[in-house]
């Protein structure tokens, strides 16, 4: 059995949060005691029902205020699959915690108020997926019980959203009409919405296919941890830890270590008492090479038939998460695999306007703000292109002031 | 379905070794707290995934409130005979001997809150920036908010509202002197997840997760094992029952459940089957809406 993870994003109050409760109340996955807790609380429906939004609404201040502040992860499972949900705020001002849940999704579930269409968050999160590669989207268009169950309604969305998808390059759609509040095509078919004839929600979600880059020339293995016992026994003892990020490594493997660029040839992989012929992607392994070379924390090893680019001058997207805005003069560090360096941002290239998708060239990258900049860094970087490898392209920005983390960075090319 | 993607749990397991590594490579003094609950031992296993044939790069630390279950302590010391690695006790009753904390008194005393002064005072003594927990989001509403790198300020403070962004794999560590990172590797993992890699790695438990008889008392609805640290009165009726614990903690807040699960197929059956959560055996969590959360705030792991 494997794991799906998924993320629900759209606009405050789409429904995200009933939605996953939906979800686990249907198909019978929340316990008696979780259960009672419901019923006990005091934020109710309108109509006297349990707000099922509290299930994963788990601060205090957003039972308060009926909205998500932080991402929440749910776990469930039917017969077919695993599911870690993770169910992110909708509002402008916690973009960041979305952009945290989204960043490990597999698939991102888009809800749409059908009384509203497409509004600027849906816009804004579906470049955020479409950013983030995340492989697969659903748009569920919700509250479809206040809309009298309309197909004319859903179809206009749909043909609404289709623009934006080609605008934005997402090209693997599906759309559901459904109501988070009553069930309709969530876990059941819907028999309201007699119209549609596809899937519902969960048997989408049970079947859809995900894939992982298992091919031998993206071998990518950040070292994390150079493990020597320096024991009588274990003298020469030498194994590289680390977890294999994309494409698989078999003994005997040419390889190349960067950014030193010294190639030898694996000898040995280990999974403490086991041997596995080949690491695949996602194993955290312990890697021997036939040589003796100097390996430390923040190298990379890789298929020495597909390397990776090695630069210091890099063209990026960026999203700048943090109140304090974008300076260009400052020193920040940037944190990509195992590797932290100083790094400054030499250029603000273009930001996107969220409304028209078009470029914008305000230079001032605030809280929220996307767009593509080139950042120099004080020691080269061993990376893909985000957009042809997301596992070795991902970096974060982290202000070395406060030490958080305030920008995530997409990379796209060296330009040294 | 795609072929290409690890097992569930080989994929788990991968993930909390890479975690447990990134500690190594990121803190100068990390620790590993080791309640001798399930969770913390399932952690130690992994973490002889992660370092093994080296030794583990921090010691194991247990905040012992004196309450204990013997059959915890016992394992405890076997295992760290057997493992050969660093342990460290931080006693409640220290505390409670320097006039740091105040003992509760009436019925329902515990020590179960003090533990979190002398969590903090042997974090502050050992200088630890980054504490190793086997918390999980599945437990509790307030967990499931969490981040797997959570920075902790100088007072020991969880603020949910200003949590660091957190992407892909990439885990933050920075921190300012005094305060703290508290590191959850199998964030991920629900109670049935570490109870099929308990079973598939063959670790060994203590036996008071198997099904066994032992005198208890029924409050507020729950069967808790008489022990001398639980005041009693006529009122309690001590009764032989047929019992287990799903999660161990310190005696006068875990409650048993009811239970004939012997070996370790029929604890798997039996919490598949289950109508109520992990944490609903635990009096600490029934006390409010925000239980948790409120004491998360104040340092709690
Ligand atoms: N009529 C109707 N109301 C719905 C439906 N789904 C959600 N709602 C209501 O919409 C409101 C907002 O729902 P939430 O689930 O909290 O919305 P959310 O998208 O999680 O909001 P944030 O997380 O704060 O962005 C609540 O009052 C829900 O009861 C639906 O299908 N039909
Ligand atoms: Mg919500």
């Amino acid at each position: 059995m494997d794991i799906l993870k998924f993320i629900t994003a759209g606009s405050v109050d789409d429904g995200k949060s009933t939605l996953i409760g939906r979800l686990l109340y249907d198909s019978d996955a929340i316990l008696a005691d979780q259960l009672e807790a419901l019923h006990a609380s005091n934020r109710k429906n309108d109509d006297g029902t349990i707000d099922l939004a509290i299930l994963t609404d788990g601060l205090k201040a957003e039972r308060e205020q009926g909205i998500t502040i932080d991402v929440a992860y749910k776990y469930f499972e039917t017969d077919k699959r695993k599911f870690i949900i993770a169910d992110a705020p909708g509002h402008i001002q916690y973009t960041r915690n979305m952009v945290t849940g989204a960043s490990n999704a597999d698939l991102a579930i888009i809800l749409i108020d059908a009384r509203r269409g497409v509004v600027e968050q849906t816009t804004r999160h579906s470049f955020l997926v479409s950013l983030l590669q995340i492989q697969k989207v659903v748009i569920a268009v919700n509250k479809m019980d206040m809309v009298d169950y309309s197909e004319d309604v859903f179809n206009n969305i749909v043909a609404d959203y289709q623009k934006i998808a080609a605008k934005l390059n997402i090209s693997d759609v599906t759309f559901i009409p459904v109501s988070a509040l009553k069930g309709d095509n969530i876990v059941y078919p819907s028999t309201a919405i007699s119209w549609y004839k596809g899937d519902s929600l969960l048997h989408h979600l049970e079947n859809v296919e995900i894939n992982r880059d298992n091919a031998s020339t993206h071998a990518r293995l950040p070292v994390q941890w150079v493990v020597r016992p320096q024991t009588d026994e274990l003298h020469d003892y030498r194994g590289y830890a680390g977890r294999v990020s994309s494409g698989s490594f078999k003994v005997n493997d040419k390889v190349t270590v960067l950014p030193s660029g010294f190639t030898s040839t694996i000898s040995k992989i280990e999974l403490y008492d086991t041997q596995p012929a080949e690491a695949l992607a996602g194993m955290s392994v312990t890697v021997h090479l036939k040589d003796n070379i100097d390996i430390s924390r923040g190298d990379i090893i890789v298929n020495s038939a597909g390397e990776p680019q090695l630069s210091s001058v890099i063209e990026a997207d960026l999203c700048w998460m943090d109140t304090r805005g974008l300076d260009t003069s400052l020193t920040y560090l940037v944190q990509h695999n195992t590797k932290t360096v100083r790094c400054k941002i030499r250029e603000m290239l273009h930001k996107v306007n969220i409304n028209t998708l078009e470029k914008d060239f305000d230079e001032d990258f605030k809280l929220n703000d996307i767009g593509r900049v080139v950042i120099k860094t004080a020691e080269p970087l061993a990376f893909d292109p985000y957009q042809e490898n997301k596992a070795n392209g991902g970096a974060v920005i982290i202000d070395s002031r406060t030490n958080v983390t305030v920008g995530a960075l997409m990379l796209r090319q060296s330009v040294e | 379905m795609s072929t290409n993607r690890l097992d569930y749990l080989d994929e788990l397991e991968a993930e909390a070794i890479y975690i447990l590594r990134e500690v190594a490579g990121q803190f100068e003094k990390p620790a590993l707290l080791f309640s001798g609950g399930k969770d913390s031992i399932t952690l130690v296993h992994l973490a002889l995934k992660a370092f093994r044939p080296g030794k583990f790069p921090f010691p194991l630390v247990h905040i012992d409130t004196g309450h204990n279950f013997e059959e915890t302590i016992q394992y405890r010391d076997e295992m760290i005979a057997r493992i050969g690695e660093k342990l460290i006790v931080g006693h409640v009753q220290d505390s409670i001997d320097e006039g740091k904390v105040i003992e509760q008194t009436g019925k329902n005393a515990s020590r179960n809150a003090l533990q979190t002064f002398t969590l903090l005072d042997t974090i502050a003594k050992n200088g630890f920036d980054a504490c190793i927990g086997g918390a999980r989001r599945d437990e509790e509403k307030a967990r499931a908010k969490e981040r797997i790198f959570s920075v902790r300020d100088e007072f020991g403070q969880w603020d949910p509202k200003r949590q660091r962004p957190e992407l892909w794999n990439i885990y933050n560590g920075k921190i300012h002197k005094g305060e703290n990172v508290r590191v959850f590797p199998i964030s991920n993992w629900t109670e049935l997840d570490v109870w099929n890699y308990i079973r598939r790695e063959n670790i060994p438990l203590p036996t008071i997760y198997f099904a066994h008889q032992r005198d208890c008392i029924t409050r507020n609805g729950q069967l808790m094992a008489a022990s001398p640290f639980l005041n009693m009165d006529e009122e309690d009726v001590v009764e032989r029952r047929n019992v287990r614990f799903r999660t161990v903690g310190d005696m006068t807040c875990t409650a048993a459940v009811e239970s004939y699960a012997f070996e370790i197929d029929d604890i798997i059956s039996e919490i598949a089957d289950s109508k109520i959560s992990e944490r609903g055996a635990r009096m600490d969590d029934k006390v409010s809406e925000a239980a948790m959360e409120e004491r998360k705030k104040g340092g709690y792991f």
